[in-house]
């Protein structure tokens, strides 16, 4: 018995001697709105890349400003930009600038479960805030049964479904609400966590869905992806131009275009809300957050090589996983902006 | 139970004049010295913890003084927080816990001890501990998958149809919420209200229940009326460790509570907790009052495990100095 | 009256059993030899195991061993065998508070001391978050077993004149030996379906971890990370590794009812 004992804690101190030699490992953790694509980019990259590992945890878009900037993990990735105090804090802390990357598209959807509802509901901005603001209570109030004339709404209560913890889906839909919304603004405003007016909270993308899914007149927001795995039914939304639209990837990239041609250097832009007849009003960019100077040369270089990667071939695998790439021009002027790391 | 100081021949004339020096050449006093080094690293790295947890939390303790425990609001945009709905939580989802698992737990523990024979006490015994070492993760699993839905579409419509007049039972079942965490947590701390107390029953001399035998009572009224009241301390005792394991339980809860910050009367009702809430929240909560409000909230935890466990070790010891034997702890 | 207690007693017995059925039910068919031995793939891939979570939290139980027992293990001898009451009842006291810290405060801790100042995270420090929540434990059951070591068995050792450490090496310690082995068991099975405390440490792993200071996957974080995402391959494969941590578990603990149990007959014959 302890002589197997000892074999064991020996081969196990081995292992861990051995398995240190020759790879490079890089930490990076943040936003959980785009795992499933940072997944299949760093098992991608590993493949064609085998001495570099590129290990991605999704604590959520506020673990990722938080620590990249306590300088836990080598890079973080979030849903929201990084507002200027915590630039700020990151510059006082590393004496370098922390950059922003945007590295896909995404969209948030209301996902909603009403019985005998199949199709698509229309809702308006001023429906969505009055929703989540509880001013709007019951399904079959004007503003939603004006949008969906011919749809037989319920004179049910509604049941409002949130985030239960900080996330950049949270930032993106109250994004939206405080643009469309000058109360909610002013009274709730925009961050990866805020204080609900009214109703529950579903942990992850995944507690959100599973809560609606299981619960009679509710509605609830989340990624388009984890909408379209699980199968739920959800809205459309009425975008600046007066259409409603339903998202789509090409709603999403029709978002973005407009924004390419003036989008800021630093890559820091919101679209939601964004104007064109075809855009969806509720995307948002997703970025990788990458400290400008890399004091480790074989950590900075395989960072810009995958970062370089990504904006090619990387786009490539992008639609697969119902996220819609990077308009051409930003990808352009991302690719010059890859010198500023150093 | 100190140890009796044995006077070991080695030479000297009397046993506490020899000099540090020479006892130190014995071998003995180098094993005391290093078995205190470790024994007094266990009381340095509490009194470090509470350290870091008072450091830690500077920020809201100037900010907010005492009014961290009179506001109900939890603000991170405006940076407003307050500990009351947390404290509610976790105090209202702990009783509903007790109040479901002690009444099953002492049960449990007085067949096990009194009634059972001791192999079938002993069998079962071991299946209730094993019921403590499963992961509070699964238990959280389980609370989604099992629990909620039955507390959703079985259990609260029907408390809302003949207790409805309640204030505890008002408003739409959800299946999340206080009653479902509650139940969730009764079913974790079960087994160390039906172990510890099945030992403190044990532990009761047994002319007790002669006595009680002897004068006629039946097998049931020994057990209620003398057994279990001489036991009553050790058994109470148990049921304020259980608590605290409840008071602090992460995973399961905020899973299954439905991580609204609210204060309201009704079990129904979605709520949070403090152990919940530092889970959902810590490791993404930027800015410093936002993420030292949360550590003052871990530091107002410790502090209620604090006061409960010196409950406990009281309630605990006087039993032992009433003759029950084996001053557990 | 009294059936009703023993209802109290089979209502528990029985929701053991039904949440192992549950995880066979629906973990078990998750279980394969990809499970065991392939690393995670990326979403929507079959195929994928949880190897690296495996290796990982073995690596953290050993390091959280290495940490915890000798602390909680000469602690106890100190409090059995040295010291007078009052300082006994502040170790033990400060034992039970450390028991009683929330696995998160523990996780926020250790953090703060083994993740912050070393800039990253580490398997060393989800060891030692989880190395701190064992301590307690070993303490506080390890001075019981010490203590019940006869009296006749100590004075028979000073008799024939062994020092005091003589014959705590010798005597008290072996003869006390499976009661010690069974609390670090115990301790160990209490740890390792721990969370909380390592979100804040070890962090998370897709690929294998070498050595101490990086990062690691772990069961228990990976079946909560699995359990919330979308993806039914993955519901599938939270549920088995639930079933393997529950296992591991219980197998631990009847190995170590299995030893007491034979001690006990040991020192009545």
């Amino acid at each position: 018995m302890k002589r197997i004992a000892a074999i064991f804690l020996v081969g196990l101190g081995l292992a861990g001697i051995l398995l240190a030699q020759g790879v490079l490992s890089i930490t990076g953790a943040g936003a959980t709105f785009p795992f499933p694509m940072y997944s299949k980019w760093f098992d991608e990259y590993h493949k064609k890349n085998p001495n570099v590992q590129i290990n991605y945890q999704s604590i959520g878009s506020g673990g990722g400003i938080k620590q990249v900037t306590e300088g836990t993990v080598d890079f973080g990735a979030t849903d929201g930009p990084m507002n200027d105090e915590q630039l700020k804090a990151f510059q006082e802390k590393h004496a370098c600038a922390v950059l922003h990357f945007p590295t896909v598209l995404g969209a948030v959807v209301p996902t909603y479960n009403i019985p005998g509802v199949t199709g698509s509901l229309n809702f308006t901005p001023e429906a969505l805030a009055g929703i989540y603001f509880g001013k709007v209570t019951k399904w079959n109030d004007p503003l939603i049964a004006d949008a969906n004339k011919g749809v037989k709404l319920p004179a049910d209560d509604i049941i409002v479904v949130h985030r239960a913890e900080s996330s950049g889906t949270t930032y993106v839909w109250t994004d939206f609400l405080s643009k469309v919304s000058e109360e909610w603004k002013n009274q709730v405003g925009k961050a990866t966590a805020v204080k609900w007016p009214v109703g529950l909270g579903g942990q992850g993308n995944e507690g959100v869905t599973g809560t609606v899914k299981n619960t009679p007149n509710s509605i609830g927001y989340v990624e388009l992806i984890y909408a379209e795995s699980n199968k739920i039914p959800y809205g459309n939304v009425r975008n600046a131009a007066g259409v409603f639209v339903k998202a789509s990837l090409a709603g999403v990239t029709a978002a973005a275009a407009g924004a390419a041609k003036s989008m800021p250097d630093d890559f820091r832009v919101s679209i939601t809300n964004a104007p064109g007849k075809e855009a969806y009003p509720i995307s948002s960019f997703t970025w990788l957050l990458i400290p400008s100077k890399i004091s480790d040369a074989a950590k900075r270089d395989a960072i810009k090589g995958f970062l370089s990667w990504m904006l090619s071939d990387g786009q490539n695998y992008a639609e697969a996983l119902s996220y819609a790439r990077l308009p051409k021009e930003v990808v352009a002027k991302e690719k010059k902006a890859l010198s500023n790391i150093q | 139970m100190a140890t009796t100081t044995t006077i070991v021949p080695s030479g000297g004339p009397v046993a506490g004049s020899r000099s540090f020096l020479s006892r130190l050449r014995d071998g003995d006093e180098i094993a005391r010295l290093i078995t205190f080094l470790f024994a007094a690293s266990v009381v340095l790295i509490t009194a470090l913890l509470v350290y870091e947890l008072w450091q830690g939390s500077a920020l809201p303790r100037h900010q907010f003084g005492l009014n961290f425990f009179r506001t109900s609001v939890w603000d991170p945009v405006f940076d407003q927080f307050g500990a009351l709905p947390f404290i509610y939580g976790t105090l209202v989802t702990s009783a509903v816990a007790l109040l479901i698992a002690v009444p099953l737990g002492i049960g449990a523990a007085i067949f096990l001890a009194e009634l059972a024979p001791l192999r079938l006490s002993d069998t079962l015994e071991f299946f209730i501990d094993l019921l403590a070492a499963v992961p509070s993760v699964i238990y959280g699993l389980l609370g989604i998958f099992i629990v909620v839905p039955l507390m959703r579409n079985g259990i609260q419509p029907q408390l809302k149809q003949y207790l409805g007049f309640l204030p505890l039972f008002k408003g739409p079942a959800y299946g999340l919420g206080f009653l479902t965490a509650g139940v969730v947590l009764a079913i974790m701390i079960i087994p160390y209200i039906i172990s510890v107390s099945r030992e403190i029953l044990l532990s009761v001399p047994r002319d007790q229940r002669e006595a009680a035998l002897a004068l006629g009572s039946t097998r049931w009224e020994s057990t209620w009326k003398v057994v279990v009241p001489f036991a009553r301390t050790g058994i109470i005792g148990s049921v304020f460790l259980a608590l605290a394991r409840a008071l602090g339980e992460t995973m399961a809860v905020t899973m299954v509570i439905g991580n609204t910050p609210v204060i309201s009367p009704s079990l129904l009702s979605p709520g949070d907790s403090i152990a919940s809430v530092i889970a959902s929240q810590f490791k993404e909560a930027t800015g410093e009052l936002y993420t030292q409000s949360l550590i003052e909230l871990g530091l107002v935890l410790f502090l209620l495990t604090f006061i409960l466990n010196g409950l406990a070790r009281l309630m605990i010891v006087i039993t032992s100095q009433r003759g029950s034997g084996t001053g557990l702890a | 009256m009294l059936s009703m207690t023993g209802v109290c007693a089979v209502v528990a017995v029985c929701v053991l059993f039904f949440i192992l059925g549950y995880l066979v039910y629906h973990g078990g068919t998750s279980i394969s030899w990809n499970f065991f031995t392939r690393l995670p793939a990326p979403v929507g891939e079959p195929g994928g195991g949880m190897a690296n979570a495996i290796v990982g939290s073995a690596k953290l139980l050993f390091l959280a061993t290495l940490i915890g027992v000798p602390v909680g293990f000469f602690g106890a001898i100190y409090l059995a065998e040295f010291s007078g009451t009052a300082t006994a009842f502040i170790v033990r006291y400060a034992a039970d508070l450390l028991n009683g810290v929330p696995s998160i405060v523990i996780g926020i801790f250790a953090y703060s001391l083994a993740v912050l100042p070393f800039k990253h995270f580490s398997t060393f420090a989800g060891g030692f978050a989880l190395g701190l929540m064992m301590i307690p434990i070993t303490l506080r059951s390890t001075e019981e077993f010490l203590r019940s070591v006869p009296i006749s068995l100590r004075e028979g050792a000073m008799a024939l004149g062994a020092g005091k450490w003589k014959t705590i090496a010798t005597v008290i310690v072996p003869s006390a030996y499976r009661g010690i082995l069974t609390t670090i068991l115990l301790a160990f099975a209490r740890v390792a379906g721990e969370t909380a405390p390592l979100l804040f440490t070890a962090l998370g792993n897709r690929f294998w971890s070498p050595g101490w200071s990086q990062p690691t996957a772990s069961l228990p974080v990976a079946i909560y990370n699995y359990a919330i995402s979308p993806y039914e391959d993955w519901h599938r494969q939270a549920w088995a590794a639930g079933l393997v941590l529950l296992a591991l578990i219980l197998i631990i603990n009847i190995v170590a009812r299995g030893i007491l149990a034979r001690s006990v007959s040991v020192s009545r014959s």
